[in-house]
């Protein structure tokens, strides 16, 4: 340890910043608690579960997954194209995955005023409540990855796109693992 | 000392050690009607023993953060407070506000006046007067500080520190609050006693503790300041939402349950945090620091505070373990390590670490003061286990078999019996402890003694 200068210290070699781990770390450990949380409770209750499921809309959500993956390729070309040096067209790349993020918003939101007609609310029973929890956080944290995509761009240098594009990577992955726990497995 | 002004701080850490002593005793003396019930009854009920007992602890805590803000505030912004005459006018309105409150409590004075009379709201009882006088002296500090930082050195310290000062003072805006629905009422009232113990209050210990850290380990700023933005990030990302888990069953809807489980579960990382942030600046510090008092304060408060805030905290976090434990002697044991190792134990290790320079000698009496802290921290960890078992038993016999209340209460004599007890060891150590650091004498260890 005595050796090591700042430089090579495993911290310093992370991609972006600490602090943006920092906040992955902690999001990946809430969604995660929240999962397991999910999945420990539906233990108790199969059948109950797997009815209140089928009033979910799964190609809505399939959907909602190929846009959100085809967004986090397009934060990624914007990564490369900054370390190019290319900056009109990594904010070009950023513009397209934020309108992409716009889209998830929309059909999530479709999503909602279908289950609010048929008058399903969070306590209307514990799946429902799991439901509303985590998509509801995950949406939330879709609505800030747009707006962190948006001050990337603005401020846009290979690092910051870079620290920017890790968080929106978190959001998919996030909803990637949401996905099938909630909306398809039986 | 570099700068004059530090010498404010002398001033408030005194009177934060005098309301520390009344907090002690007024404790052994709640402590004793729990094995006596019947103890000053008519003169001192326990309802308000126990609210002298709390608002002191908290009023104390204050004086003390702000004490150590004008310790640490001139050495790292590199000049002079703005006007010491304010900080001392501040000094004298706290002290009013708080004697008032005292008296008002202890006689029961002007009961059910609105501007006069004391409030009933658990830990925000003072008088709607004392409350304004609060937040006038809160604006002072606040003012008086913020300038200060302005025309100065910005550093992360100063910024997290000021932070959470600015939190503090903010969130009790919301005492003012008060609805008359009883479910918004506890909302709000957690906005005060929750944000600021497992938020901002977190925010001033881990700036006060980077402090510490930096003078006495010499470690590089650098690399305190990342520990610090870690710290901080991680505790208001668990501490806020995990608000939730005083929502359980105050009449808040359902899903609270499971964001206050969730979050608050991660209210241990930033202590954790804390405690190794400590440890490692220690090993890899280069400096061997005189004040071993100051260092011994400073990593059992990241220690106990670790305990008594995280693990304990953790204990009786999640809602399906609260169903059954809310109320009980578990919780007093959590209160009861948590705001010693966290706060009480950082109050004393910068002070410990201030009072010297800004008496002008070198480190005294260290031995006492490090005995002050086996004898304080000692009694407070068997404190947190005799109340952690009577509690266990508490939940049993009430929760899961049904007795009723005040049956089980005396199947708990004997637990409350150890804790008065423990808590003797407690009150000896505080005035130990105060004793070490007012009474100077030589040095412990002379410096070879003179030639006869």
């Amino acid at each position: 340890m005595t050796d090591t200068t700042p430089e090579d210290h495993p911290l310093e070699q992370l991609p972006g910043d600490l602090m943006m781990w920092v906040l992955i770390v902690s999001e990946l450990l809430v969604f995660g608690a929240g999962l397991a949380a999910f999945l420990g409770v539906r233990i108790t209750d199969p059948a109950g579960f797997a009815s209140a499921q089928d009033h979910l809309h799964r190609a809505a959500a399939g959907i909602n997954t190929l846009v959100l993956v085809t967004s986090g390729f397009f934060a990624a070309l914007a990564v490369r194209a900054s370390e190019h040096g290319r900056i009109a067209r990594a904010r070009l790349w950023l513009v397209a995955a934020s309108l992409l993020g716009v889209v998830f918003l929309v059909i999530k939101a479709f999503e909602y005023l279908e289950k609010a007609r048929q008058g399903i609310g969070i306590d209307t029973d514990t799946f429902f409540t799991f439901y509303y929890l985590m998509t509801g956080f995950h949406a939330a944290h879709v609505v800030a990855g747009i707006f962190i995509l948006g001050l990337v761009g603005i401020r846009c240098t290979p690092r910051t796109v870079e620290v920017g594009a890790a968080f929106w990577h978190m959001v998919d992955l996030v909803w990637v693992l949401l996905f099938p726990a909630i909306y398809l497995l039986r | 000392m570099k700068y004059e002004s530090q010498k404010i701080a002398l001033a408030y850490m005194g009177v934060a050690l005098g309301l520390f002593l009344i907090q002690v005793v007024m404790g052994l003396v709640i402590g004793w009607i729990y094995v006596s019930p019947n103890f000053l009854s008519e003169l001192l009920p326990f309802n308000i023993g126990r609210m002298l007992h709390t608002n002191a602890l908290v009023v104390w805590l204050i004086t003390g953060f702000f004490g150590a803000a004008y310790f640490l505030v001139p050495e790292e912004a590199e000049r002079e407070i703005h006007s010491v005459k304010l900080a001392y006018l501040q000094l004298i309105i706290m002290v009013v506000g708080t004697l008032g409150a005292v008296i008002t409590y202890t006689f029961n004075l002007f009961e059910g006046n609105i501007l006069l009379g004391k409030e009933g709201r658990e830990f925000l009882e003072q008088p709607l007067w004392v409350k304004a006088g609060i937040v006038v002296a809160a604006l002072m500090f606040l003012y008086n500080v913020t300038m200060t930082v302005l025309k100065g050195r910005k550093t992360a310290i100063t910024n997290i520190l000021l932070l959470g000062l600015w939190g503090l003072a903010l969130l009790f805006l919301f005492a003012f609050y008060n609805p008359s629905n009883l479910a918004l009422d506890k909302q709000y009232w957690w906005y005060v006693v929750h944000l600021w113990v497992e938020g901002v209050w977190e925010l001033i210990m881990a700036s006060i503790l980077a402090y510490l850290m930096l003078k006495l380990t010499g470690v590089d700023r650098e690399v305190v300041e990342k520990w610090l933005y870690v710290i901080v990030a991680a505790a208001l990302f668990s501490g806020i939402l995990g608000t939730g888990h005083h929502y359980y069953w105050i009449g808040t809807p359902a899903y609270w349950q499971w964001i206050g489980s969730i979050f608050s579960s991660l209210e241990i990382i930033p202590f954790f945090a804390m405690m190794a942030f400590a440890f490692v600046m220690v090993w890899k510090g280069r400096r061997d620091h005189p004040n071993k008092a100051a260092l011994l304060w400073s990593l059992g408060c990241a220690t106990l505070a670790f305990f008594g805030a995280g693990v304990w905290g953790f204990l009786h976090t999640l809602h399906g373990v609260n169903y059954y434990t809310h109320g009980t002697q578990i919780t007093a044991a959590h209160g009861h390590l948590a705001f010693f190792g966290a706060y009480v134990s950082l109050n004393l290790a910068i002070m410990s670490y201030a009072m010297p320079i800004m008496r002008g000698r070198d480190p005294y009496n260290q031995v006492l003061n490090m005995a002050s802290f086996w004898l304080m921290a000692g009694g407070m960890t068997f404190m947190t286990f005799t109340l952690t078992f009577a509690g266990t038993v508490q939940t049993h016999m009430q929760r899961v078999l049904g007795d009723g209340f005040m049956d089980v209460q005396e199947q708990l004599w004997v637990f409350y019996v150890m804790r008065f007890g423990s808590g003797v060891a407690v009150v000896l150590g505080a005035a130990l402890f105060i004793y070490a650091l007012a009474m100077p004498r030589r040095e412990v260890i002379a410096a070879g003694a003179p030639a006869e």
